[in-house]
Order: structure tokens, then sequence, then C-alpha cells
């Protein structure tokens, strides 16, 4: 059978494609063309993303026990997820507002304090920070840029608002697969590209490598400018790979490179060491220099930090800038953005109650069967309680934490997400997504056209994390002005 | 350049090379043991001895069936040098400098490792072996194309180069003692099936076309050896091979040593005369140029990557 849309049923939340009447605006001749087509015709398509999958080496890895650690092709839906340019405008003018205010914080956190001396932040909320860094006190790294890439998830309620659901502000991922995620779509759904106005979204490497290079201590004209992994058993070394490649930077490992004597970081190549100026990193924090932070770290640089608090390399993002994205401290990010920009948020945040507040607490203990609870540290949506699923027994144990350690909790009301019809066999279903942008932010600032849409591929759910049975779908920002219709 | 990536550039030529090279190997066994008759067929066992897995193969199989030889090659897991094992390293070595090789050339080798798992069990059936050898030589054949068409010559490819021809080398002097064991180099009473067994040699280096065509002569001990080890034409004579690694090594910085070493090697195969050697003396030659080979590669392996 073909796709029928009128037995699409997503009544239940708000559909990013169709509407109670029937396909939006933007998504319209999409939907006549899906409708189009046979059965024999969708399967092509879906063998030929599979296919293309394949070919491109499109990875991600999970570690399971039994197997350690295996390459999974990248779950992919091929119905795109549709944004009408005029909407997008005003999520950008909102993340690009949200990270300058990040920066801000941040950078105010390892000096003045002020926000704190004004009152506006909670002391005690810095000193039981497990991402506070104590050695970046006082460090001026250039343009007081800290979080110099920032994956900020958005999701929408059913009525329609788009949310911050958290920043991502220590390494961030996922912007490779949304890349690669349009090279599939153009390979499989060509003819729509000819007949939407689709906005690119391939400058971001070279945006990337504009915002890294600009960070250069030496003021020369190539820089150098490097990828640093963990390595190829890294759950997101594909894109450490991907994004290296498509800037011409050389992707590294810690053993790469070495501080010498002169407080500069070198790597070591075939014509023997060479200086590097800029070092975009996708390791944490505490696994960076083994003798400033975490001593058994084999995937550091020793000396690193050293090199780095000397101005002699740039890091991005700098050590320390996860203070920020403690989901504790996000629910201060409104008033964040009031007190260092004078501006009212373009983009809202959820809902949050600080059970660090007594009377915010009593009202999470009570409600707790209704409520989203989060752990300031977590992510990948480990650690949560979602109070509407959970057993008594989960319950009372959430009480329990909460009541141990009320300024590591945070809890949000349940979001009935956003669906994007989602093909099912040969039958289309809506399934639940979340969007994440990313922000580059130095000089200048640059939002992607869009994002990451992940989706939760099972009926209902709305975890949508790659590790936990997630998926992703393009995300096309239209500019319906311009499209034949 | 990394010392890293250096370092997996030449391993993914040298695991890439490998894996053609058993293909290679393994089609013209099998067609070998159709063109000789029973008493004369040397079996399956001077092939395991190429690779240089005998003892490896032992601790594994009994005797040297079809079955179990081919099997072993391709795709046993045990044996770190089989067709699948090749590619899965070279994969493997790819991988980690996926930034660096141009994203065709690892698609090509995502192909070709595929396609090699996937029919695997074609390879050991006769009748579709030959079709799935061909399948796998070309796709790695592509990969190669890929490579020199679309990577830029630079250092990165002078490493490719040289993990190649290190690698060819040391397989044409492999294939040469084998092959070479039970031939001799003036048989007095006329050997009927001797130049058979010539060609099997040409052959297996895909050489018995170019050796017609460049060497004009009747098949047999000096001309063959000739034209396999000091031909500077055929990409398979161990001559060509390490003219080509010298030529590379003359691209890169830091060279000296490593150049010097090819330098005499090279010397040392165009004294080479055939004519004045008997099967113990080529055994011992050959094992001297192996040796050689080691050298080279220990010269490059200290000078580039683990300095």
């Amino acid at each position: 059978m073909t796709i029928h849309w009128k037995e699409y049923n997503a009544a239940s939340c708000y559909d990013e494609l169709i509407a109670v009447e029937g396909p939006r605006p933007a998504a319209a001749a999409l939907c006549r063309h899906l409708a189009a087509l046979g059965d024999e015709e969708l399967d092509e398509r879906r063998d030929a993303v599979a296919l293309a999958i394949r070919a491109m080496g499109i990875t991600f890895t999970v570690y399971s026990e039994e197997e350690g650690s295996i390459d999974r092709a990248w779950p992919f839906d091929i119905i795109p997820r549709i944004i009408e340019l005029h909407e997008w405008r005003r999520v950008e003018a909102g993340l690009i507002q949200r990270v300058r205010a990040l920066n801000a914080l941040i950078h105010d956190i390892y000096h003045q304090q002020r926000i704190v001396r004004d009152g506006v932040l909670p002391a005690e909320l810095l000193s039981g920070s497990k991402n506070f860094r104590p050695e970046c006190v006082g460090i001026d790294p250039p343009y007081q840029t800290w979080a110099h890439i920032c994956g900020s998830d958005l999701v929408r309620d059913q009525d329609g608002t788009i949310y911050v659901l958290e920043d991502n502000l220590r390494v961030p991922s996922g912007v490779s697969y949304m890349l690669e995620n349009r090279e599939v779509m153009k390979r499989v759904l060509p003819e729509m590209f000819e007949n939407y106005s689709i906005l690119p979204i391939d400058s971001y490497p070279s945006q990337l490598y504009t915002t890294l290079a600009a960070l250069s201590p030496r003021p020369i004209k190539y820089p150098e400018v490097v990828v640093l992994t963990p390595g190829i058993y890294n759950s997101a070394y594909f894109e450490h790979a991907y994004l290296a490649q498509q800037m011409g930077a050389e992707l590294v490992e810690g053993g790469d490179l070495f501080v010498d004597r002169d407080d500069c970081v070198y790597m070591r190549t075939i014509h023997g060491p060479e200086r590097v100026d800029v070092i975009y990193r996708r390791i944490d924090d505490l696994f960076l220099d083994p003798e400033a932070f975490n001593p058994d770290s084999t995937l550091g640089v020793p000396g690193l930090l050293r090199a780095w608090r000397a101005g002699n390399v740039a890091l991005a993002n700098a050590p320390g800038a996860g203070v920020a994205d403690d989901k504790v401290v996000y629910a201060y990010i409104p008033e964040a953005i009031r007190y260092y920009l004078g501006e009212e948020p373009i983009l809202p945040n959820v809902p949050t109650y600080r059970c660090l507040y007594p009377d915010e607490c009593g009202y999470v203990l009570d409600h707790l069967a209704e409520l989203v609870v989060k752990p300031a540290n977590e992510s990948g949506g480990y650690g949560m309680l979602i109070g509407p699923q959970a057993s008594a027994a989960e319950l009372a144990r959430f009480r329990q934490l909460i009541a141990e350690d009320p300024r590591n909790y945070i809890a949000q009301p349940l979001l009935n997400l956003s669906s994007v019809p989602t093909l099912v066999d040969h039958c289309t279903a809506p399934r639940h997504v979340d969007l994440r942008p990313f922000i580059l932010s130095g000089r200048d600032y640059h939002v992607t056209m869009g994002g990451l849409t992940r989706v939760a591929l099972r009926e209902g759910s709305t975890v949508v994390n790659s590790s936990q049975g997630g998926g992703s779908k393009d995300t096309w920002v239209v500019d319906l002005e311009d499209s034949q219709e | 350049m990394l010392s890293r990536v250096a370092q997996n550039i030449y391993w993914l030529a040298r695991y890439t090379e490998r894996a053609e090279n058993t293909a290679r190997l393994i089609g013209v066994s099998t067609h070998l043991q159709l063109d000789l008759p029973r008493a004369v067929r040397p079996g399956w066992s001077p092939i395991i001895a190429i690779t240089g897995g005998d003892e490896l193969y032992r601790s594994h199989y009994q005797g040297y069936s079809e079955v179990d030889v081919v099997r072993f090659l391709i795709l046993d897991d045990h044996n770190p040098s089989s067709l699948i094992n090749c590619l899965k390293w070279a994969r493997e070595s790819a991988r980690t400098i996926r930034d660096f090789l141009p994203r065709e050339s690892w698609e090509q080798l995502n192909e070709s490792h595929q396609l090699a798992c996937e029919e695997q069990y074609r390879g050991l059936a006769q009748r579709t072996r030959y079709a799935y050898l061909s399948r796998v030589i070309q796709s790695i054949q592509g990969l190669t194309g890929v490579l020199a068409g679309t990577m830029s010559h630079d250092a990165g490819y002078a490493f490719l180069r040289i993990g190649r021809n290190l690698e060819r080398a040391d397989m044409t002097t492999r294939i040469i003692d084998v092959r070479s064991d039970d031939l001799l180099p003036e048989s007095s009473e006329l050997h009927p099936y001797e130049s058979i067994q010539w060609m099997s040699v040409l052959k297996s280096l895909s050489g018995y076309q170019m050796y017609r065509r460049q060497m004009q002569q009747a098949i047999g001990w000096g001309p063959v050896l000739n034209f396999l080890f000091k031909d500077r034409q055929f990409p398979r004579a161990v001559g060509f091979c390490v003219a080509e690694l010298r030529s590379e090594l003359e691209q890169l910085p830091r060279s000296e040593e490593a150049l010097e070493l090819a330098t005499a090697l090279l010397e040392e195969i165009s004294q080479i005369d055939p004519d004045h050697l008997d099967p113990e003396g080529l055994h011992r030659l050959i094992d001297h140029l192996q040796l050689q080979l080691g050298t080279l590669h220990q010269a490059i392996s200290e000078g580039y990557f683990s300095y």
C-alpha cells in the first residue's frame, strides 16, 4: 500500500509535518511525492539508503559486554524534518543570544564572579560543581570565549513552543551525522532538492576551521589546527575523523603530541617535531592532561594545560567550559541572559524546578510521579527518572537521592515531544524527535542551518539517543518563498 | 605528515597488496592443479609454504587437502594473513587515518572487505572460486586506481608505494623460492611438464604475457629468473619493485639510511646471474634478499614511525 496521509494520526502531540487538517505548507510537496510512491519504490529508496550508509561507512560505536565495541550502521529515516526559514531565523537569533550569555557566564565564573556577588547565581552551585576547574581561574582565552562549539538540544511541546532542553558545552557531537544525512538524502531523494529551496548546510566544516584558526596564538597565515581524538574506539570517532578530513586538519591522538620545555605543543611528523597552534579537542577535561588532571589518562598530553595557561596553544572548547552545562546551572541561563546582555531570552527554558530551593524541592517531592528528574552531570539520558513511567521502587529511590543531595537534581514536567512521520514497514507513523543545532563562537557567530534531528524509533518513546534505540533524519530549513510549488 | 599516519598508510598498502597476492596465488594454483597429470601435481602444500604459514597451518589441519588449504588462505581466522584478515587489517589501518585518505578510497576498501566476507563461501567451491577471486582482485585494483587518481602524490602516497613495493618484492621472492624448488637448471632429459611449471611461476605473478613480450625466449630457468629478478619494466619483478621504492624514498625527508640500503640492494639484484646458480644457491640468494628487505623495512620503520 502507499502512504495515505489522511490515516496518519499524530493527534497526541504537535507534528512537525502534518497538522490536523493535513500536511503543513512547507511539507505539502514532500507529502504528495511520498504518497505517490508505491511500495516497491519506497523499498528501493530504503535499500538505497542502507547501501549509501554502508558504502559511506557511516557508523557509530556501541559498547556491549559480550562483543566489546562494535560499529553499527547509523539508523536513518528517509522522511525529513522540515522547518520554515522564517521560524528558523528566530531560533537562530535565540541560540546566538544564549551562547553569548553562556560564554559571558563562564568567563565571569573564572574571574570576579559578579553574577554570584550580585545574588543572581547561588554560590553553592559553583562550590559543588563537578565541572568547575580551579586550574582555569584567571585565564583569558581569545575573545573571552570558552565554549567555541556548543550543541543545544531543542524540543517542541504540544502547543508548538520550542524550548531549550539542555546545552552541551564540553564535547558536543552529532554534527557529522547532520552533514552525512544530507549527503545520503541527496543520493536517495534527489528530485526533492530540485523542487524545494532547501538551504545548504555544508559550510559547517569551513566555518569551524575559520573559528578555530582565529584562536591561534601565533599571528601566522596558516596556523596548525589539529583535532585531538581519544582514538578509534571512541563512540564519536567517526565524527572526529570526518571533521578533520573536511577541515584539512590533522587528526591526532594524545601520543602524537608532546609539550616541550618551551611550553609549546608539538606533533611527531615524518619531518620531525612540528609546532601546534590550535587543538579542537574531543577528549573530556579530566583526560586532557595527566599532569594536571587524571594521572592515569593515557589519552591526553602531559603538560597540555601548562601550555594552554601560558597562552602557547588554544584549546577548543576551553577546559572548564562544562561548568555552564551542568543541568542545575541550566536553570539559571534565562537569568544570565538578562544579567549579562540586558535582553529577554528569545528561546525559553523548559520550566525547571531546582531542588536546591526548599520550596521547589517540596513541590518536586510531592509531584514526583508527574515529573522528569535529572542529575546535574549526566548525559546520554543516563541516571534520569521519568516519573509517569517509573515503578514505586524507583520513585522511592529518587526521593531518597534528592533528599541526600538536593543541589544535584532538577525536575521538569514531562514534555510531549513533537513528532515527524517516520517510515514503519510501508506506512508512516509519528515518532518523537528533538533537534540539536550547533553554534560556533569566537571572533564571529555561526549557527548550523537546522541541525541534527534525532528520532526515537520505538513507538511512544521519547529517548532519542543513538545508544538507546534512537535514529536520525535529515533536517530541511526551507525557504517557501523561493520554492517551486 | 604525522608519523602515525605514515605508518598506517604503509601498512594499508602492505595488507591490501598481500590480500591481492593471496587471491592471485589461490587462483593460479587452482588452475595449475588442473593442467598437470596427477603424478606431477605439486599439491597444495607449496602454497602454504609461500605464505610462510606452514607451522600455523599444521597446528590446525591434517594434510593439505584443497578444501583445507583454500579455507586457511581465504577465511580462516587463525591465519593472520588470510585474504579476509588482510583486508580487515587494511581496513583497520585505514580507519584510523580516514581523515587523510580520499573518501572514495575508504568506500572502495569497505566494498572490497564486504565483498570478500559476504561471498567467502563462493571462494571455497571450485566452480565459483575463479569468479570470486577475480572480483576480489578487481576490487582491490579498484582501490589502487582510486588512490592513484584521487590522492595527492605527496609524502603519504610515497609511503603507500613504498609499502606496496616492499610487500610485492617480498612475495615475488617467496613465489620463486617455493615454485622453483623441484625445478632444475638444466634438465638433462626433457621434462615434459617443466615449461608448464615455469609458466605457473610466471602466472602466479601475472607475468606470463609480459614475459613473452619482453623476453622472446623459451621458458626455462635462466630467462624466467632473469625476468623475475632483474626486469625493470615488469611491475612484479623484484628489481622493479626495489627501484620504485628507491625513487619514492628520494622524495622523502630524512631518508638517507633507507636510501643507502635500497641502492645497495638494487645493485646486488642487478648482479644476479641465474646461469651460475644451482637450486641450493638460489635458496641462499633468496634468503639473503628477504633479509635485506627486512632490514629496509626496519630502517623505514625506525626512521619515520617510531623515532
